[in-house]
């Protein structure tokens, strides 16, 4: 073992590199999904009414709406009252409003959905649902881009799910393959094992050590390595004009816990594959 | 040499033979070795001596015939049992075979480390066994550091630091100077009057003729008598 620090060095670099690559993409996952979540709270789908369109039928409506599945409530939006706080909103520019004769925003129904049912086909189901209502003119649910960015983000999640897979495996084979170049070069020292009494189990006991140590340095190193860069960037867009937007935090202890965990499974098997082909030999 | 009983038998061959293809390096061996015997192989260098010695601790299989160890039949170990098997044995190498990359103590205590034994048990026990090879004040050192007769009697200590029944001993002089050559023997047949059975292998004329044990020949594979 003394012999062979650079085999050793040059493993655990790469399976940190492994490890960096796939805890970098948790790490972009755990934060979007964090970004999304707290988009997705603020959707609320708006159903503007047709100009024709009676205040005496609005509680029918509403009704009707609350009885539609993952509707939380209903709040009735009436023409004066969105002119109010756009008014509000855009009290800098007031003398827009002193040459309007009439108030030309509809009356609108502003709909909020239960959490729980809050996955994207559900909101355009009941986007549809409320638009076929004959009174309803047009319905809008804010951040429609939302919902192509969760089909992208959904695919790459799943492609995400594969690169863990492939880095995993990549370094099982690391692994076993430093293991089967240690066990040649010191073939002889387990052959003068053998011939002393030395059990397959206790010769390969220091592999099994090895490999599990080579996987848990290299994951270690990895989330360190990923930490440091996680600090820049942080301190970066901390100091930036979009930190308002973002909320981003470093991978939780379960997922760091899981990830050197899996490392060192990975120096496990690699190591287990590579002795059970000199069993058979 | 005294009269032995047929219990006695510590290795019984039967009718064995080892074959490398067409060639056969073995050639109907049947032998008795009796317990606490010290019996030397003798013959020129590709008797069969060393193979001789491979069958005994299955470092080769036989190509036919029997091989009985103390009540142990040899085909019937399996790959498992091997290595309890060779704890029986101390076995010597012309070629020393210590690993170069641990100390002296290390190479000695790898035998009860494999066997399971306690740290303390192995202090003590390497620090005896060094003793009686002399070399206590070389526990510390690397093989290759080290003279060949000083190898060979790290040899001879991991050899016997197990408290084996059987010492193989294949060629344990054959490198080494009169002197060192005088040293190992008398080392053998300090452990000989222990208790051990001793099989060792030599064409060194010498020691053939200088040893009071029994002598076999062997010559082109086959047993002389």
């Amino acid at each position: 073992m003394r012999n062979n620090k650079l085999l050793h060095i040059i493993t655990i670099v790469t399976i940190a590199l492994s490890i960096l690559i796939v805890s970098a993409f948790i790490l972009f996952f755990i934060n979007a999904s964090d970004v999304m979540s707290s988009w997705k709270k603020g959707v609320r789908i708006m159903a503007y009414l047709k100009n024709n369109t009676h205040e005496k039928e609005f509680p029918e409506l509403k009704n009707k709406i609350i009885d539609m599945y993952g509707v939380q409530d209903v709040t009735i939006v009436t023409k004066e009252e969105a002119m109010e706080s756009l008014k509000n909103q855009m009290s800098r520019q007031a003398s827009i409003f002193e040459n309007l004769r009439e108030n030309p925003l509809p009356d609108a129904f502003e709909v909020r959905m239960i959490a729980s049912t809050q996955n994207w086909e559900k909101i355009e189901d009941l986007a549809k649902n409320i638009e076929s209502l004959s009174a309803v003119s047009d319905v809008e649910y804010g951040q429609r881009w939302l919902g192509r960015f969760t089909s992208i983000f959904t695919l790459f999640r799943l492609a995400g799910y594969a690169m863990c897979v492939v880095f995993f495996m990549a370094s099982v084979f690391i692994v076993a393959n430093t293991i089967r170049l240690l066990f040649y070069s010191r073939h002889d020292e387990i052959e003068i094992m053998r011939l002393v009494g030395a059990t397959d189990n206790f010769i390969k006991a220091p592999f099994y050590i090895e490999g599990m140590l080579q996987g848990a340095f290299g994951g270690v190193a990895g989330i360190f390595i990923l930490f440091l860069i996680f600090a820049v960037i942080a301190a970066n867009i901390e100091q930036s004009s979009i930190a308002y937007m973002f909320d981003i935090r470093f991978l939780p202890m379960e997922v760091i816990t899981g990830v050197i965990f899996c490392s060192i499974i990975a120096g496990w098997l690699g190591c287990f594959l590579s002795l059970k082909q000199y069993v058979k030999n | 040499m005294t009269k032995k009983n047929s219990n006695d038998q510590i290795i019984r061959m039967f009718h064995v033979y080892k074959r490398y293809g067409a060639k056969a390096a073995l050639f109907d061996i049947t032998l008795d070795i009796y317990k606490n015997e010290f019996l030397l192989v003798t013959g020129p260098s590709g008797a069969g001596k060393s193979t001789l010695l491979k069958l005994l601790y299955l470092g080769e299989a036989t190509s036919e015939g029997q091989i009985l160890i103390d009540g142990m039949n040899l085909t019937r170990i399996t790959n498992n049992q091997i290595p309890y098997f060779r704890r029986m044995f101390g076995i010597i190498f012309q070629d020393y075979k210590l690993i170069p990359t641990k100390t002296v103590f290390e190479n000695i205590a790898l035998v009860l480390e494999a066997s399971g034994k306690k740290a303390s048990y192995i202090q003590k026990k390497v620090n005896s066994v060094l003793r009686t090879v002399g070399m206590e004040e070389k526990l510390n050192s690397y093989p290759p550091s080290l003279s060949g007769g000083e190898q060979q009697r790290i040899a001879v200590a991991r050899a016997i630091v197990g408290e084996p029944k059987i010492i193989l001993a294949d060629e344990p002089t054959g490198s080494l100077d009169s002197d060192s050559a005088n040293i190992i023997m008398n080392l053998l047949l300090d452990f000989h009057k222990r208790g051990a059975t001793i099989v060792l292998a030599t064409h060194d004329k010498e020691l053939i003729s200088n040893s009071n044990g029994r002598k076999i020949y062997l010559k082109q594979g086959q047993l002389q008598q």
